[in-house]
């Protein structure tokens, strides 16, 4: 194809090369949705039907009777709070990286980034012990708490990078000023480091958001989040397809609208220890 | 006037003291626990420690190298195909004209990359179905008989691998993508010049470009595929047999079905040892050479 020289040919060949790519990317995301909009009848006909007439039933069943609600609800709870407490505590901890110079320092940021190479089974069994007998078993706290393993690493790795892009004159002629130094930091540095506080903020909410392994471990019925709920339909001989897709969907869709808003953010956030 | 100071002590403290209470404890209890006897179901043989026979056992443990070997293979095969698929998508991208179509084809690499995956492995198990699958329908258009993905050995590896090139060949695209971007449009200028063969620009000019993102892919998604749990334990729970059983499904197994937490453990610190020893190599080896 690389070798093609009539540029119309090459033409044709960029746009079908482009238009498969397209496809392949959206093509199981659509069949789910589809799934989740047909009937049991639909779902179940083989080979698979493309023209069906579309019911809302699978969602109403997930939501009212299978309890997918209020585990959506739990989802966006334990990933909102986890991301808050990265970005309170990751933040400071980048801009001291960024800007100061002391021993050790990057002995320190290898250990942060490493954290994020640590397999989540590792973890998940001394904490499931430590849970258990610390009674934390089913609770908001300790799925925040495991989730900080790999967010606060995000954060940190990010905004370092964010501060160093900032002139370091700023900073200092907030001190010839007579500004405090977590003065500087708070209110002239963090407005200045926004965007990658936002990328941080994004993938940390997103990684959360669809983490499966430690809420299957932590979590019993109350705390349960949105992807335990999901697989927990897969127990019994016949599985209720358009349930599980509708549920699916309801947790996909709204991070992947979302993910197209700030898809140039999202990319950045995930190509930019490729790049540097 | 900014060097001697005990400023980022405050700043990095908070996060310090969580990372290491969150982090680096639970390892040294896993650690701890390694060495016990600790059968979760039994409790009344308490936790007696019995040295080394946890790791010994889990030398001589063939499923577990089994399931690490199965992992490298996993790695070996669709790593190759995401690098190749994804360097194809880059420059698809990355070459001039046809603006909307190219800006629609690039936002909707988000779309593997954002979706959960639980949810891949729910997917993959509804298209892979033998029965109303969409898979079966799509090769049946080229005359090829229906086959039980989900229930065959090396159909079921090849659905996991299938899933997983999904998911993260977006991902190796966008690395690469943004590594086709950072050549310098004078020095590609100038080479168009000299050449009109794509492929003597691609590897004179623009691989040079990519070597880094190639070293970043290859660390990550080598860390991640040891990490690999929520859409295989999703789509086949390990099966059929142990055919799809990578190594976080079969630790996950020992620690949380057959509830031996001692045994698990000390899998765990080997696997934890093996990627620590995986990631300086590679950075060590990589870095160097683009360094050089």
């Amino acid at each position: 194809m690389a070798h093609t020289r009539n540029p119309r040919a090459a033409r044709v060949l960029h746009a079908v090369g482009l238009f498969l790519t397209l496809l392949a990317c959206v093509f199981p995301f659509y069949w789910m949705v589809a799934t989740s909009l047909k009937s049991r009848v639909d779902i179940l006909a083989a080979p698979p039907v493309w023209l069906f007439d579309p019911t809302l039933d699978n969602y109403r069943e997930a939501l009212l009777n299978q309890g997918v609600g209020p585990s959506l609800l739990n989802s966006l709870i334990v990933a909102s709070c986890t991301t808050l407490v990265a970005l309170l505590l990751g933040t400071p901890a980048a801009y001291a990286l960024a800007r100061f110079e002391f021993r050790g320092k990057r002995e320190l940021w290898f250990w942060f980034i490493t954290n994020r190479m640590v397999s989540p089974i590792v973890l998940a069994l001394p904490f499931f012990l430590m849970a258990r007998a610390l009674n934390l078993i089913d609770s908001y706290l300790v799925l925040i708490l495991l989730y900080l393993t790999f967010n606060l690493p995000i954060v940190v790795w990010i905004c370092t990078d964010q501060f160093r892009g900032i002139p370091r004159e700023l900073d200092e002629a907030a001190l010839m000023d007579g500004a405090g130094r977590f003065q500087i930091f708070y209110s002239v540095a963090l407005p200045l480091a926004l965007p990658g506080i936002a990328v941080s903020a994004i993938l940390s909410f997103i990684f959360s958001w669809n983490e499966l392994l430690y809420a299957l471990i932590l979590t019993r019925s109350d705390t349960r989040t949105a992807p335990v709920a999901a697989t927990s339909f897969m127990s019994g001989y016949e599985l209720p397809w358009g349930e599980i897709m509708a549920t699916g969907t309801l947790i996909v869709l709204p991070v992947i609208i979302f993910s197209i808003f700030v898809s140039k953010q999202l990319v950045q956030g995930l190509t930019m220890g490729a790049v540097k | 006037m900014w060097k001697r100071t005990y400023a980022p002590l405050w700043f990095l403290a908070p996060a310090v003291i969580t990372l290491l209470a969150i982090g680096l404890y639970p390892l040294g209890f896993a650690l701890v626990n390694s060495f016990r006897q600790y059968l979760v179901t039994k409790p009344r043989l308490g936790t007696p420690f019995v040295g080394f026979e946890n790791y010994l056992s889990v030398l001589q443990d063939d499923s577990f190298w089994e399931s690490l070997l199965r992992t490298f293979q996993f790695l070996l095969v669709v790593l190759p195909i995401q690098i190749l698929l994804g360097l194809g998508i880059a420059l698809l991208l990355y070459r001039p004209g046809l603006g909307l179509l190219r800006t629609i084809t690039r936002v909707s690499l988000v779309i593997p990359l954002a979706t959960t995956y639980a949810v891949v492995g729910l997917i993959g198990r509804l298209m892979f179905n033998k029965d109303f699958g969409v898979v079966n329908q799509f090769i049946g258009v080229f005359g090829i008989e229906s086959v039980p993905w989900l229930g065959t050995e090396n159909l079921a590896f090849a659905s996991i691998a299938m899933m997983d090139i999904w998911q993260w060949t977006p991902f190796v695209a966008l690395v690469l993508l943004a590594g086709l971007s950072m050549v310098p449009k004078e020095i590609e200028d100038a080479a168009r010049l000299e050449t009109n063969n794509p492929w003597t620009l691609f590897v004179h000019v623009q691989l040079p470009y990519l070597w880094p993102g190639l070293t970043a892919v290859l660390i990550l998604r080598t860390a991640d595929i040891l990490k690999l749990f929520d859409m295989i334990f999703v789509m086949t729970r390990g099966g059929p047999g142990s055919a799809t059983e990578l190594i976080s499904i079969y630790v996950h197994r020992i620690g949380f079905r057959v509830f031996d937490q001692g045994q698990a453990s000390a899998q765990a610190i080997i696997l934890l040892i093996l990627v620590i020893v995986l990631s300086r190599l590679y950075i060590r080896v990589f870095y160097r050479e683009v360094q050089s």
